[in-house]
């Protein structure tokens, strides 16, 4: 049996105070001074531990908090209220919510799954990601003793082209060579930021991270330096730049090679072969209406792996209307009714902010994805994007130690892992690989609504019959 | 049938305000330094806001100010004040309050149900907001005019049945017929304080309902309630004991539970006290996992073994089959019919109670209004509907959730979070933190469980069941129903906002 891929984790405390959700307002005007205060009351010992953070001038009044409300209720002259922190509300965008932002933090912290008791408190679907759900079996399950007993549910997959078969000499010797494969233990890769901060400690912690996790990280040709050389056996080079300007001896030192798409880009990709025949080689292309037709091409001249790109809300080039899950959805299928799709790997990229997307992701077809912004989320980005317009980061990202990122990241990672056994665990799957575009077990909203709802309320129609 | 046992005497209503000396709502009323103390405020508010006081009045029940809306009635008391002392604002904390799928106004309705089995005068008590589901789903009343609307509100309810029975298997066992169409769901103890166990037994119990102890034992302090309790048989097999399933008139199998469907359990070390760990023959201090699935159960004859076991232990029990909801939910229902199930109870997967990975929660298996209909569908064309009981649960949260569910094509539901929320359960989703939920609800530290005492906690559930009850029969009165049990399956009576455009529905939309 396989070693268990286990990431180890320690807790990595954020530099600067998070900023929560809940926020008292105490107003000391008209206090009675009553002999048993409330405030002695506090289950959590908010009011006793009080201090304020000096440097980021925050009230642990304001953090603290877990939301009780008994303070509210049993002041005798009323005078704590609730409040929502306005800062809260302003966390990141539509997309890159506040909560979300917040749960990649707390992962990022102690590397744990998280866990709420109280029921599900959200919406009944959404867009994207959340117009979708994953199956779950009541009596299959994957191993004996459970997602984490002995028994060992795989997360690896294998990047790279395949054969479709093997072909033998009449003397019974192997005459296809099966091309190089790069294995990876979870089907999540480092990619590059839309936007960041500079700083070289936000590479190094990807890379750092990547080695740690036994994944890769996609770097610029631009940004590679000397001092990311020992990373080298984890990075996949995008050669955006100018392809011919790598040395020889790198091209033979690294794994993995990514290429923008182009119209030569197989010419590119047989020049790479041949200086460094173990080298696999990503094309990548950013989503749109023809990405069907072209990653079939693609795949038909012998891509390798085919790196499929959406932007950071997981949308294609503008024409195109269709998230990321829909647009691999239809890639998938397109490329198995033209017989390709097991000679292919796909990656899906852009959009990716929690453990469930790389689940949903893989169920649409993508046999991995590609993660950017939760990996500066992990180093306490707040998505405000302040940096894409030259002013320094709140929480000054530019000087980050990266031995203290690549642990943020670690646990963060290892949380997404302990997810996705979890959602494979209830699927009754043990082998991620058999989970790619297995969407029979799962569940779209758009399909559930017509066929449940739309034949309600008609008159003498009972059952939609 | 069940509507010859209407003659069941229900409890009556007991006022049982909040536990907290602020309820929360939705108003504030302040009345400044200006009042003469002249009482007018106490006298023309009809909604008993305002009590009197030593120097001025207080607005010690501003809960129930129905707002700004007010201010167009001759006894708005901002209005109606001499000395113009009295102020009305929104409450800040309020906004704070609730979140998609419980918002603030469904909260203070149903802590008004339970304090005093009344409706709430201005908050939306039927649904949530959390834009799909229930939510959008309304159901189709005749057009009638408003005069016949009117007559109907005053109409007595009287011989309206909201009676169900669960044995439809016509087997040898007892019927069993509960008044209202509703039992109370699985919390073990331990996970919830022994008050607020007994409060749920009790109040099943005074209601002529169930309430299931969930995995992990039947406590002593249970026993007189045996003929109201189901005892659950989970897949940890915690507490099962063959006195325990020849006690009750109901076991249930859980298969998986829409908390966290497809997950196993985990209790931590600190929660298995000496008493937990007796009634759950283990070792004190010992984390308890309840494995996913039943560890005996590959297939569909396997799960007719355990069945027969039970029925075998005890002869005159009903088997009831809990299970979440996959894609192949229908098939599943018809496999636990065929097995000899007398109820097939869906647990959808946007309920529970206990603590489960936010990731589960939302994400897998699907919520309840797909599979209701789905099931009932399946179940009528493979011609058994007639012949198992349904029963729904997992995210109905008020009576209005309850008449569609019920319309969409179940017998009755099982509810767990309204209970709590009637014992004043804020959602704050702490259950687990530091010594338990500070509310004291779900918690087992002493001095925290001693926040609430039991002759409250049962009445503010019976409260609250009184007020769905009332409010299910006024539904059916405007259906021109005699009997709940005509409503099951009726999914010509509802419609999905979101699917009416250009079609001519069977009534008119209400929400």
């Amino acid at each position: 049996m396989a070693h268990k891929y286990h990431i180890l984790t320690s807790p990595t405390p954020a530099r600067f105070k998070p900023i929560t959700k809940a926020g008292i307002i105490a107003w000391e005007e008209g206090c009675l001074k009553c002999a048993r205060c409330v405030k002695k009351d506090c289950v959590y010992k908010v009011y006793e531990k009080r201090s304020l953070d000096s440097r980021q001038m925050l009230d642990s009044l304001d953090t603290a908090c877990m939301d009780c409300f008994r303070c509210v209720q049993n002041c005798p002259n009323r005078l704590i209220q609730k409040s929502i922190n306005p800062l809260y509300k302003a966390l990141g965008d539509n997309y890159w919510t506040p909560e979300i932002i917040e749960n990649i933090w707390n992962q990022a912290e102690n590397g744990r799954v998280p866990v709420s008791g109280g029921g599900y408190h959200g919406p009944f679907s959404g867009p994207g990601f959340d117009a979708m759900w994953t199956d779950m079996s009541e009596i299959v399950r994957p191993t004996r003793d459970g997602i984490h007993g002995r028994e060992y549910i795989s997360t690896t997959v294998d990047l790279g082209r395949k054969l479709m078969s093997l072909e033998f000499d009449s003397g019974g010797k192997l005459i296809s060579s099966p091309p190089p494969l790069v294995e990876i233990p979870l089907p999540v890769i480092f990619d590059v930021l839309p936007w960041s901060p500079g700083g070289k400690g936000i590479n190094l912690a990807f890379l750092e991270a990547a080695r740690n996790t036994r994944t890769f990280a996609v770097i610029h040709q631009a940004d590679f330096m000397t001092d990311m050389d020992e990373y080298v056996p984890n990075i996949i080079l995008f050669a955006d730049d100018d392809v011919l300007k790598l040395s020889k001896e790198m091209i033979r030192r690294l794994k993995i090679i990514e290429l923008p798409d182009s119209g030569n880009v197989m010419a590119i990709q047989e020049h790479l072969k041949k200086i460094n025949p173990a080298l696999v080689i990503f094309i990548r292309f950013r989503l749109s209406r023809n990405a069907s037709v072209r990653a079939a091409a693609l795949a038909k001249e012998g891509a390798e792996v085919i790196h499929l790109t959406a932007n950071e809300n997981g949308m294609g080039k503008a024409e195109d209307p269709l998230f990321i899950k829909d647009r691999i959805r239809q890639i998938h299928s397109h490329l198995i009714e033209a017989g390709l799709r097991d000679e292919v790997t796909l990656i899906g990229s852009g959009g990716v902010a929690m453990a469930e997307h790389v689940a949903k992701l893989v169920i649409c077809g993508a046999d991995a994805v590609a993660v950017d912004i939760p990996l500066l989320v992990a180093m306490e980005c707040r998505v405000c994007r302040r940096c894409t317009e030259g002013i320094s980061c709140p929480v000054d990202l530019e000087n980050i130690d990266y031995a203290w990122g690549a642990s943020r990241i670690r646990n963060l990672i290892s949380g997404w892992h302990n997810q996705l056994l979890e959602v494979m665990g209830a699927m009754g799957i043990r082998e991620i690989r058999r989970m790619r575009g297995e969407m029979g077990r799962a569940m779209f909203f758009e399909e559930l609504e017509k066929e449940i709802f739309s034949g309600m309320g008609i008159k003498g129609l009972i059952n939609g019959k | 049938m069940a509507s010859n046992k209407v003659t069941f005497i229900f409890p009556e209503v007991k006022e049982m305000p909040s536990r907290f000396r602020n309820a929360l709502g939705k108003y504030l009323i302040t009345i400044n330094k200006a009042c003469t103390n002249c009482g007018k405020c106490i006298e023309v508010c009809p909604y008993a806001v305002f009590k009197s006081g030593m120097k001025r009045p207080k607005a010690l029940s501003d809960h129930l100010c129905i707002g700004y809306d007010c201010s167009k009635n001759d006894y708005y008391c901002v209005n109606k004040c001499p000395e113009k002392a009295i102020s009305l604002r929104l409450n800040p904390s309020f906004e704070v309050l609730g979140d998609r799928r419980w918002p603030a106004e469904l909260l203070a309705s149903t802590w008004n149900m339970a304090a005093s089995g009344e409706l709430p005068a201005n908050l939306n008590y039927k649904t949530g907001n959390s834009g799909g589901g229930f939510d959008k789903i309304g159901i189709l009343f005749p057009e009638k005019s408003k005069k016949e609307e009117d007559d109907i509100k005053n109409e007595s309810l009287d011989g309206i049945s909201t009676a169900i029975d669960l044995n439809h298997s016509q087997d040898s066992r007892p019927e069993v017929t509960i008044p209202i169409p509703v039992y109370l769901g699985g919390m073990s103890f331990g996970s919830v304080s022994i008050v607020t166990m007994l409060s749920r037994v009790r109040a099943a119990t005074n209601l002529g309902t169930f309430c299931c102890t969930g995995e992990g034992g039947f406590p002593e302090e249970l026993i007189p309630y045996s003929d109201h309790i189901i005892t659950q048989v989970a897949t940890g097999l915690f507490g099962v004991k063959e006195e325990t399933i020849k006690r009750v008139r109901i076991v249930e199998f859980k298969y998986a539970q829409g908390a966290k469907p497809g997950l196993g359990g985990h209790l931590l070390g600190d929660k298995v006290t000496p008493r937990v760990a007796a009634m759950r023959q283990a070792v004190p201090g010992t984390a308890l996992f309840s494995p996913f699935p039943f560890h005996s159960v590959y297939s569909v004859e396997d799960h007719k073994k355990h069945v027969d076991w039970i029925k075998e232990v005890n002869p005159k029990t009903l088997v009831s089959i809990k299970v979440s909801t996959p894609t192949d939910v229908d098939m599943v229902a018809v496999g636990a019919y065929y097995a000899g199930a007398h109820i097939i109870h869906l647990d959808g997967s946007y309920g529970g109670t206990g603590a489960a990975p936010e990731i589960a929660k939302k994400n897998i298996a699907m919520p309840i209004e797909y599979a209701i209909p789905k099931v009932h569908k399946f179940l009528t064309s493979e011609g058994i509907r007639n012949k198992i009981t349904v029963i729904a649960s997992g995210g109905i949260r008020s009576a209005y959730d309850m008449a569609k569910a019920i319309a969409m094509g179940a017998d009755g539901i099982c509810i767990g979070t309204a209970d709590l929320v009637a014992l004043e359960c804020i959602r704050c989703h702490h259950c687990e933190s530091g010594r338990g939920c500070a509310r004291g609800i779900a918690t087992t530290d002493e001095e925290l469980t001693n926040l609430m005492n039991l002759e409250w906690g049962t009445q503010r559930i019976i409260n609250m069941y009184i007020s769905w009850r009332r409010q299910l029969m006024r539904i059916l009165k405007r259906l021109n129903m005699k009997s709940v049990t005509e409503l099951t399956g009726r999914t010509d009576l509802i419609a999905h906002i979101d699917h009416i455009h250009n079609r001519k529905l069977n009534g008119i939309l209400e929400l």
